[in-house]
């Protein structure tokens, strides 16, 4: 650049040979941006990871499209600039080196410098904040006593399991029956309950937007919505030993009444061995060795369907307004 | 010697010495137990008898108070491996020679037979669920595949019989067993972990340390080839 000491000084007026290079950027960085933030929210926003198969998911989708065009204009200025500087400023070959005028402070640039930064990095956190409380917790983990949840009057409670080295699955509204297979119904909040049998795992539903850990002897609540029936892919996303990297199984979201007729067949299938479980428990006290010779006795029990979300008994008497629905699906939300 | 020279041996023997240090951990991470193969010979269409056992007490080795699992080769002899090479699309008929004690199951569910049909006999007799929470008697270990949706709990020798139990593998029939058969179909190619639910690694945290996490021990893989 050639800005003169007088130019910086009289905050670069009419008679600023810079004011030209300025504008040209500022109309670069316009126009990128015009053309990219349409882009982003009808064209890309659809195919963000990780889809619409439920609420959580969708919101997820929303943050991450609206987080990316906060940041397009940035990257559009930087891009812009390095690309002008490489090419207008460019030392020509051969002619002399010859120092530049010295830099001062411009408290223009400055300020608005910290006035752009902080907006933008405050933006960030109010949008992060509002996100993680509307949507019901966003998908996320909120232990025991979790603070938002949805109003919804029918939630189906599925316990997820975590031990060394698979998922397993309980639902304590069909008998407390258990699987290997996480079958979930189509257009129905599901209230997730995550604990472990051992070590820490992390229960990670991709499509579903869900992401909640998995430890000894807590019971951590993560709510969602589906809204699309599909595959879903569960992960142990916390490394918990030699085959952490095979600790991982589908499910699938399946219309309300091919949920149903599948949980009673299960929940009838799998009587006998349903009575050799546990009593269903929001969390299970596994002994420092099992090898011991020690039991996994249930440490607090599943209230009854009438308690169940009404702030009766047990830990979902922190769930206000929810009420499960003991057998079936049919009622609305 | 010059300056030069000095340098350059200098950089030499540290390039030697680095290079046996990446050789030496580069072997000892891919070190692995053998691979049992049952592919060569096989006759298409017919079924492959794979015969392990599990026992105590490995007795030998790095680690001879490791409860393991062994493996009976083509040729008859036993091969402290988990790591077995099946062909495609076949039959595999399991026999375990089950040499341990009862554990409890962390979980019950383990107790259950999963994947193998109506194939699983405990000394011949047909069963699909175990009670395992007792170590009077009850489940020893179980042989699970995940991915294939199999969960074989292998019944174990009761207390009371713990006189006559093996103490170092292999293990002889004499001993006190129970014989559990299965068959299961290899599926495609792939290779598919497999491990045992019991927290059988005594004194290791939640049981699962040790021999629960080594390979040639309690899992392993199994690979299904064309």
């Amino acid at each position: 650049m050639t800005a003169t000491d007088g130019d910086r000084r009289d905050g670069g007026r009419a008679d600023d040979p810079n004011r030209r290079h300025w504008r040209f950027l500022l109309l670069v960085v316009l126009v990128g941006t015009i053309i990219v933030e349409p882009l982003l929210w009808f064209v890309i926003r659809v195919h963000m990871p990780p889809g619409r198969q439920t609420t959580a998911a969708q919101g997820d989708q929303f943050d991450a499209t609206v987080l990316t065009m906060m940041a397009s204009p940035v990257v559009i200025a930087v891009l812009a600039y390095f690309t002008y500087a490489m090419v207008v400023w460019r030392h020509p070959k051969g002619a002399p080196l010859v120092d530049g005028p010295p830099i001062r402070s411009n408290l223009k640039v400055q300020a608005s410098w910290l006035f752009m930064t902080s907006a933008i990095v405050m933006g960030a956190f109010v949008f992060g904040t509002y996100e993680l409380i509307v949507p019901a917790g966003a998908g996320g983990g909120e232990g025991p006593s979790p603070i938002w949840t949805p109003t919804s009057k029918t939630i189906l409670p599925v316990q997820v399991i975590g031990q060394q080295w698979q998922w397993t699955y309980r639902y304590p509204t069909y008998g407390g029956f258990e699987t290997t297979q996480l079958v979930l119904p189509d257009n129905t909040w599901i209230a997730f309950h995550v604990t472990s049998l051992d070590v820490i795992h992390s229960f990670w539903a991709y499509q579903l937007g869900v992401k909640a850990d998995a430890n000894p002897q807590v019971d951590d609540v993560a709510f969602t919505k589906t809204q699309q029936t599909g595959k879903v892919t569960v992960r142990c996303d916390e490394l918990c030993g030699i085959w952490h990297g095979a600790m991982y199984n589908y499910g699938y979201v399946v219309s309300r009444s091919s949920f149903n007729s599948w949980a009673l067949r299960t929940e009838k299938r799998q009587a006998p061995l349903t009575k050799l479980l546990p009593p269903f428990s929001w969390t299970y006290s596994p002994s420092a060795n099992g090898a011991g010779g020690g039991y996994y006795p249930s440490s607090i029990p599943f209230p009854s369907s009438e308690s169940y979300g009404k702030g009766a008994s047990g830990p979902e008497g922190n769930l206000p307004g929810v009420k499960v629905s003991h057998k079936g699906l049919s009622g609305g939300q | 010697m010059s300056k030069g020279a000095r340098l350059a041996v200098v950089l030499v023997f540290v390039a030697v010495g680095m290079g046996m240090i990446v050789f030496g951990v580069m072997t000892y991470v891919r070190e692995n137990p053998p691979t049992v193969d049952f592919t060569t010979g096989h006759r298409p269409g017919a079924p492959v008898h794979l015969t392990i056992q599990t026992v105590g007490t490995i007795g030998f080795g790095p680690h001879p108070s490791w409860v393991s699992y062994l493996v009976k080769a083509p040729d008859g002899k036993w091969v402290h491996t988990t790591l077995w090479k099946v062909p495609a699309h076949t039959t595999i008929d399991v026999t375990v020679l089950e040499y341990d004690g009862a554990t409890p199951l962390r979980n019950q569910f383990y107790g259950e037979v999963q994947g193998v049909g109506n194939t699983y006999t405990v000394n011949g007799r047909h069963m699909s669920l175990i009670k395992a929470t007792s170590t009077a008697a009850g489940v020893a270990h179980t042989f699970s595949v995940p991915h294939l949706g199999i969960n074989i709990p292998l019944y174990a020798v009761p207390s009371s019989e713990s006189a006559h139990e093996c103490s170092s593998a292999p293990c002889h029939p004499a001993s006190a067993h129970q014989t559990i058969t299965f068959s299961f179909n290899s599926g495609g190619v792939h290779e598919d972990r497999w491990q045992c639910f019991i927290p059988c690694g005594a004194g290791w945290l939640d049981g699962n340390g040790g021999p629960m996490q080594t390979i040639g021990y309690m899992g392993g893989f199994l690979e299904v080839t064309a």
